[in-house]
C-alpha cells in the first residue's frame, strides 16, 4: 500500500504538465506475453493444441502495437515472444520438404514448447481464479479485531474485473471506428491534455453512478482524443480512483467510482 | 468412560474455549487450549477437538451471526459472509489490500510449486516478478525460505501463515486441486508431464 502511495505523490507533481506527452511514460503493464496470448486464446476461442500461428501473430502484433503507442512500459519479454512467434509462422508457411531439408532428423512441431508453457501457465491461472475466490468469500467475514472492510465493490457487486487487454481490445475498437469516419485526420485537438480528461471523467461519475466505456469517447473525437481519454482511465484505474468492470468475461466494460 | 464425567468435562471445555476464541487477536490452536486447562486437570486433543466441533455446531443450530473455522492450522470465531454489508457500512479503516491478478498468480506459483526460486516463477509467467515478489514479501504472504546450490545461490521463496488466513485456508492441503498440483512435492519428483497429459 504504501509503495503505491509514494508513487501517487510522485505522479502527481508530472501531472502537472499540461502537454500529452509528459504522461505518457509511467503507466506498467505487469502482465506479460504469455497472458496476452492465453487472453488472445480464450477471446478468440482457439484449440490451444492447434494455434492458427499467423492469425495469433497478428493479433499479438497489434496489442504491441497499441501499447507502444500509448506508449506504456512493458516487459521486453514481449518483444522476444513477437520474435519466437514469427520464426514459427515462417516455419510453418514453409512446405514440409524444405523443413526437414534444413535439419536433418524429424522436428517437433516449433509450437510444441509453446504449447508446454502455455498450458503450465494457464493452470497456475485457473488455480489463481479459485484462490481470487477464495480470498473473496474470506474478506466478507470478519473477525472481532478486525479494523478494516474489504473495497466495497467486493461486498455489493462481485463482477469480472477487467484486465489491461480487455481495456485494449476495447480501446482498439474506439479507435477503429473513429477510423472509419472522413475528415478525421483534420480536427484539431491541440488543447486536450490527459489531466482534464481525467477531470472529466471524474466529474461524470459524480453525475452517473457508471460510465459505458465507449460511452467515454464522443463521436466526433479525433486519435488524440481517444488517446488523452483511454491514459485518463489506465491512470485513474492505477490510482484506484474507478474501477472497470465487466458483467462477464468479454462483455462491454463499464467504469464506476471508487 | 462415564457419560456424567463427559459431559461435564465437554461442556467445561466447550466455555473455556469460547472465552479464549472471543479473546484470540489469531486463529487460536488446540495446543493453546490444552495449555490453559492442563493446570486444573490433563485433557486430551481428542477432547478439545471434540468440543470445538460441538460449539461449531451449536453456532450454526442457534443462526449466530458468527461461525466457528478452521485457519492456518487454529480456531477462529468469523461473521457470516450475509453481514458483510453491515460491517463494511461500520467499519471505517483503510480498506483492506485486494491483490492484482498478476500478484495473485505469482503468488499461486509460489504457493504451489516452493520452495521456488524467483528464475523458476519467472519461466512460468514469462515475465519478471522482481517488484512483485518484493511486494508479496512486504505484505507478509512470502517469505524467503532458503538458498538454491546454483551459481549465485538465488534465494528460495515460499509461502507464510498470513498468506494461509489471507485466503481462509487452514492448510497448503486446503489450496484448489491441490492432489493434482502436487503441492508440497519437491521440484525434482515432478518431471515434465508424461503421455496421460
Amino acid at each position: 500500500m504504501q509503495a503505491h502511495s509514494s508513487r501517487d505523490d510522485a505522479r502527481g507533481q508530472n501531472q502537472d504538465g499540461p502537454s500529452l506527452e509528459s504522461c505518457r511514460v509511467q503507466l506498467d503493464v505487469f502482465e506479460g506475453p504469455l497472458d496476452l496470448l492465453l487472453y488472445l486464446i480464450r477471446k478468440e476461442e482457439i484449440d490451444i493444441y492447434d494455434i492458427p500461428i499467423a492469425r495469433v501473430t497478428g493479433q499479438y502484433l497489434r496489442y504491441l502495437e497499441m501499447m507502444k503507442v500509448l506508449n506504456l512500459s512493458f516487459a521486453g519479454e514481449f518483444l522476444a515472444m513477437a520474435a519466437t512467434l514469427l520464426y514459427i509462422k515462417s516455419w510453418m508457411l514453409l512446405p514440409p520438404e524444405e523443413r526437414t531439408e534444413e535439419v536433418e532428423e524429424p522436428v517437433e512441431d516449433p509450437r510444441a514448447e509453446l504449447v508446454r508453457q502455455l498450458l503450465e501457465y494457464r493452470q497456475f491461472k485457473e488455480v489463481a481464479d479459485d484462490l481470487e475466490e477464495k480470498e473473496s468469500l474470506h474478506y466478507r467475514t470478519f473477525q472481532r479485531h478486525d479494523t478494516s472492510a474489504p473495497p466495497l465493490e467486493m461486498v455489493e457487486r462481485p463482477l469480472c474485473d477487467v484486465g489491461i487487454f480487455d481495456l485494449l481490445t476495447a480501446f482498439s475498437e474506439v479507435l477503429d471506428r473513429a477510423g472509419k469516419r472522413e475528415g478525421f485526420h483534420e480536427v484539431l485537438e491541440e488543447d486536450i491534455t490527459v489531466p482534464d480528461q481525467m477531470d472529466l471523467i471524474l466529474r461524470r461519475l459524480r453525475e452517473q453512478k457508471e460510465l459505458i466505456f465507449h460511452l467515454l469517447f464522443p463521436k466526433e473525437a479525433g486519435c488524440t482524443m481517444i488517446i488523452a481519454t483511454f491514459l485518463a482511465l489506465l491512470e485513474l484505474i492505477r490510482m484506484k480512483k474507478v474501477i472497470a468492470v465487466q458483467e462477464r468475461p468479454f462483455a462491454e466494460i463499464k467504469i464506476l467510482a471508487r | 468412560m462415564t457419560p456424567r464425567g463427559m459431559n461435564l468435562d465437554t461442556a467445561k471445555i466447550k466455555t473455556v474455549a469460547e472465552a479464549l476464541l472471543f479473546v484470540s487477536e489469531k486463529p487460536l490452536k488446540v495446543s493453546e487450549i490444552i495449555k490453559v486447562l492442563s493446570d486444573s486437570s490433563s485433557v486430551s486433543p481428542y477432547a478439545v477437538v471434540a468440543a470445538l466441533e460441538e460449539l461449531k455446531v451449536e453456532y450454526i443450530q442457534s443462526q449466530r451471526s458468527f461461525r466457528l473455522v478452521e485457519i492456518a492450522g487454529g480456531y477462529q470465531l468469523r461473521t457470516v459472509p450475509d453481514m458483510a454489508p453491515y460491517i463494511s457500512k461500520f467499519l471505517a479503516g483503510e480498506e483492506r489490500i485486494r491483490l492484482s491478478r498478476p500478484a495473485l498468480e505469482t503468488l499461486a506459483i509460489t504457493a504451489y510449486r516452493q520452495p521456488i526460486a524467483r528464475s523458476q516463477i519467472e519461466s512460468i509467467r514469462g515475465v519478471d516478478v522482481g517488484g512483485i515478489l518484493k511486494m508479496l514479501q512486504e505484505r507478509g504472504l512470502v517469505k524467503i525460505v532458503g538458498r538454491t546450490d546454483a551459481p549465485g545461490r538465488p534465494f528460495l521463496y515460499g509461502t507464510t501463515t498470513l498468506f494461509l488466513e489471507h485466503f481462509g485456508l487452514n492448510s497448503l492441503a486446503d489450496l484448489p486441486r491441490a492432489e493434482e498440483l502436487a503441492v508440497g512435492k519437491p521440484q525434482e519428483e515432478k518431471s515434465p508431464p508424461e503421455g496421460q497429459a
